[in-house]
């Protein structure tokens, strides 16, 4: 927000103008914004405040609902949910960490590596969000099938066998344990770190990766040393365009965990749509997001990126 | 000069600023009409500011426009008889050639545009890219698509910014030949903005040089060249050696100076500051005019010339002349530029040089200015052009 | 070892692959059980080859009706958010105004919020105005969270339009309308499109929002969630399948078109 130069703020008029001083002019942006910020003001700040008011509210469905400043429902909601809160961070953070590591060589070779491939890759990358999610989320209950070659196979290669003492699968099964929610958030979010990864891979000059060469770095050290610190951009909009909306997600929970692996959505779904103890569910969600905002925030100056948005 | 004709172009009293900076202090220019005018300046320094308040394109904070004798302030861009040829030209990306070059046809509400179009494209030897896009052509080829989309409006005025800046060398050299066929050709005044000092020298009749947001000095090229009034004109236009020196007498049509021990005479009229004895003065002279004479045949050297002892430090080879810097106890760093039409093989960096030239050739500046102004800026505004 | 060394040379390759796979598979699996013919009422473990659901996609009750309520508000979500999105970013990106800051972080937020906050918060307020859930409720929301990106593509791409090509059009003759008729929208056209598109794919395929503020109306992700419940019918599949199918060759075709016109006018 400088005043230098580019766009000139309003000069303080002097001398008499010809031109008329345009006072409809300087009110065409306010009338542009208006009905775009009056729908945010309404359908989302609003609902915010609402939803703050209804969390300190006591009473019942049949009763009404009334105000009286009970802060004690938050309380209560931390003691009898922190599992599921613990759990959100969790999930979401393995998620998160697992899109990462299995995004980035994708992102990488549609960057570097694709030639005249890389618009079929990226429509493929892209092409399963045509599928509804929830459809292609069930089709995780056939691929993890109990019986299945998947777990078969990783019963024969005893990879279940140090899940489960990780605490992540129980027994021979992988269908509803902690791995299959994780595993399903994964698959969910995972276009969500590769686009951005793509889009900060793709600005980097391909001649760097010379330059680096030329200077003795190894392929390694030109990753660690070039390539990964300049996709920075797209590491931080990736995690967070996955964190964010893993954090909050019921629904992998819910079609492929169990009742032990519920996560805060599935407690907010569940208090609002079945129990109906609004101020509980108002007072997870609004804890919900207090939360990621303060994580966000956080995330964001520590990684020095602060014009993402 | 000329009274208001037709299509003169009257800047009077304008003037820009934003907030606290001050784009363009207040100004009167007239540019009469059918000539070729450039404003010549550092990046910064106001010209493009001034050229965009003729376009309408910027509003002036005071003062007024006017196009043959018509107060055209208060109209916008789009009701003003004049075009422009946008620096990096703004071709419009989606649309062809042939539809750029026929928008403003076209927004005037003319139907039939198809001859005009065609008669156009030939005359910049476009007719065969008609149905390109402009991404398609080479910057050559898009510069030729802006003048154009520009003159097929029968502009009164036609303003150039910078039009050749993002061309290379060799091509803005033929183009700068082909913009001064085609002005000569359609007669319409052009008011040109550039940064480079040859294309100003080359193309233009009348060369106003800007600095920080003021008209240093207007003149025909050859006359600035010749006769520049500040060291800015003197140094941003080409090269100058300015030496500062003290006046000893003052009186009649010579001034006679003393510079390091050295007495050196320049013509009075040539004097743009007012000098008398005791004072102060910088005495400049243009490198090609200066001849070089090793020391040893320094008695050969015709008497009545202008004379400064130094050693060559440094000679570089350009075919058609070599430029040399020679140290001077009167100037540090004086350069001086010979044609090979002789070359004499004395002439090596350490030898002994005795530098001299006509005083006719001199001329004078005031000393309280900066000596250097305008040097860093004109080498630094050459490395970007040569990008 | 030159298979070794070329293994290793194409390691982030092979490693792509996989991530690509892992990321079709399901779609795969969705696809060929479009063609199972399922004993009992879940459609996850493979029978027999049968094309009877493809021959009645229809043949559920409600399902082609939910999608018909979802293909509903995705086009008006649609219109909705590219309408006021692309007013916001304009004025955004073109003009200079006090709370500019404000409004950027008011676009921002919702994109930064999960969607079950979004969802309850927005449910407490239509239960709190007495506000009927349905259609109207759903497609509100669906406008509200649809909104933020079409601002963030459209700004994207008028912020990258040079500002010389609009003082050009106003150079030759093109009064502010025209201008912005002849010249900015045109230019903006490609974000205004992908915006939109955006639109359209998350309203349609929503449901953590929609299942909130629905009341007893049934989109189609609506519908594939109850159905996870009581039993998934083959025409899921069907359906999922289509859209795929559909989608990629829409874009396939795209691709080619526009290869085609580069070769042919360079």
């Amino acid at each position: 927000m400088t005043a230098v130069a580019g766009a000139p703020p309003e000069a303080p008029a002097p001398a008499p103008r010809k031109r008329p001083p345009g006072r409809r002019g300087r009110l065409v942006p306010y009338w542009l914004l208006l009905p775009g910020i009056l729908w945010l003001l309404v359908f989302f700040v609003m609902p915010m405040v609402y939803q703050a008011s209804t969390s300190v509210q006591t009473g019942s469905l049949e009763e009404g609902f009334e105000v009286t400043w009970h802060f004690r429902t938050y309380w209560d909601a931390v003691a009898d949910y922190w599992p599921q809160f613990l759990r959100s961070v969790l999930y979401a953070g393995s998620a998160t960490v697992l899109c990462l590591l299995l995004g980035y060589p994708l992102a990488y070779l549609i960057a570097f590596r694709a030639g005249r491939w890389r618009n079929v890759l990226l429509v493929l990358v892209i092409a399963p969000f045509f599928t509804s999610f929830l459809i292609r989320t069930l089709a995780w209950k056939t691929i993890l099938a109990d019986s299945g070659p998947v777990v078969g196979a990783l019963g024969a290669l005893h990879v279940l066998d140090v899940t489960s003492w990780l605490g992540m699968t129980a027994g021979d099964r992988v269908l509803a344990t902690p791995l299959a929610v994780v595993c399903g958030l994964t698959y969910n979010f995972l276009p969500f770190m590769i686009l951005p990864l793509y889009t900060s891979l793709e600005r980097i000059d391909g001649r760097l990766h010379e330059a680096a060469g030329d200077l003795y770095a190894t392929p390694s050290e030109t990753f660690r040393k070039v390539t990964f610190p300049l996709s920075m951009p797209g590491v931080v909009s990736g995690t967070l365009l996955t964190f964010i909306p893993a954090s909050g997600d019921y629904v992998n929970a819910d079609l492929l965990g169990s009742t032990d692996t519920r996560m805060i959505g599935n407690v907010v779904q569940t208090q609002f749509l079945r129990i109906l103890d609004y101020p509980t569910a108002a007072a997870l969600s609004f804890l919900l997001m207090a939360a990621i905002l303060v994580m966000v925030t956080f995330y964001i100056r520590r990684s020095g990126t602060e014009d993402l948005v | 000069m000329t009274t208001d004709r037709g299509g003169d172009v009257r800047l009077s009293g304008i003037s820009k600023t934003y907030g606290s900076f001050t784009a363009v202090h207040p100004l009167d220019l007239t540019v009469p009409q059918g000539s070729f005018f450039a404003l010549l300046g550092a990046s910064g320094c106001g010209k493009t500011t001034t050229l965009r308040m003729i376009a309408g394109l910027e509003e002036p904070t005071a003062g007024t426009v006017s196009l043959g004798g018509r107060d055209v302030t208060a109209l916008p861009p789009y009701k003003r008889p004049v075009n422009t040829v946008f620096q990096s030209y703004a071709l419009f990306p989606h649309l062809d050639v042939f539809e750029n070059v026929a928008f403003g046809l076209r927004r005037r509400g003319i139907k039939s545009v198809k001859k005009q179009v065609g008669e156009m494209l030939d005359l910049v030897q476009l007719g065969e890219q008609a149905r390109r896009k402009p991404h398609q052509l080479s910057g050559g080829q898009q510069q030729r698509v802006a003048v154009a989309r520009a003159l097929i409006n029968h502009p009164e005025v036609l303003l150039l910014d910078e039009p050749l800046g993002a061309l290379d060398l060799k091509l803005r050299r033929q183009m700068q030949l082909e913009l001064k066929r085609i002005q000569t050709e359609v007669g319409i005044t052009f008011v040109h903005v550039t940064h480079d000092q040859e294309e100003a020298m080359t193309m233009a009749d009348t060369v106003a040089v800007m600095n920080a947001g003021r008209v240093e000095q207007l003149g025909a090229p050859a006359d600035l060249y010749e006769n520049p009034r500040t060291t800015f004109v003197a140094n941003f236009l080409g090269t100058s050696n300015l030496i500062e020196a003290k006046v000893e007498t003052a009186s009649g049509d010579d001034l006679v100076v003393e510079a390091a021990g050295q007495r050196l005479t320049l013509p009075a009229a040539r004097c743009a500051a007012p000098a008398a004895a005791g004072g102060a003065v910088l005495l400049g002279v243009r490198p090609e005019k200066i001849s070089l004479t090793p020391a040893d045949d320094a008695d050969r050297v015709p008497a009545g010339r202008n004379r400064v002892t130094g050693r060559i430090t440094a000679g570089s080879f350009l075919g058609v002349s070599t430029q040399y810097v020679v140290d001077c106890p009167a100037c540090p760093e004086f350069e001086v530029y010979v044609q090979n039409i002789d070359r004499d093989p004395r002439l090596v960096p350490g030898a002994e040089v005795v530098l001299h030239w006509d005083p006719a050739h001199s001329f004078g500046l005031d000393a309280a200015q900066d000596i250097d102004a305008g040097v860093e800026t004109a080498g630094a505004d050459e490395e970007v052009a040569a990008r | 070892m030159p298979f070794v060394r070329r293994l290793k040379r194409n390691l982030v390759v092979v490693a792509g692959l996989l991530t690509l796979g892992y990321l079709l598979l399901p779609n795969v699996i969705v696809t060929v059980f479009s063609f199972n013919d399922p004993k009992g009422r879940f459609n996850y473990a493979w029978q027999r080859f049968s094309t009877d659901a493809w021959t009645d996609p229809c043949g559920v009750a409600d399902l082609c009706g939910s999608l018909s309520v979802s293909l509903q508000i995705a086009a008006w979500a649609t219109l909705g958010a590219t309408v006021l999105g692309t007013m916001t970013a304009f004025a955004l990106v073109r003009y200079r105004f006090r709370a500019r800051g404000a409004v950027n972080a008011l676009i921002f937020l919702p994109m930064a919020m999960p969607e079950v906050v979004m969802a309850a918060s927005l449910l407490t307020l239509f239960l709190n105005m007495g506000a009927e859930l349905g259609f109207w409720t759903v497609l509100i929301a669906h406008i509200m969270f649809c909104l933020s990106f079409v601002v963030t593509a459209v700004k994207a791409r008028v912020m990258s339009m040079d500002p010389r090509l609009e003082q050009a059009a106003q150079d030759l003759y093109a009064g502010p309308v025209q201008t912005f008729l002849r010249v900015t929208l045109p230019i903006a056209a490609p974000g205004i499109a992908a915006g939109a598109l955006l639109a359209f794919a998350l309203s349609f395929d929503d449901f953590i929002i929609t299942n909130f503020n629905a009341g007893s109306t049934v989109t189609f992700p609506m519908f594939v969630w109850g159905s996870a419940q009581r039993g998934t019918p083959v025409q899921i599949n069907v359906i999922g399948t289509a859209m795929f199918v559909v989608a990629v060759l829409c874009v396939l075709a795209g691709l080619v078109v526009a290869d085609r016109r580069q070769r042919r006018t360079s």
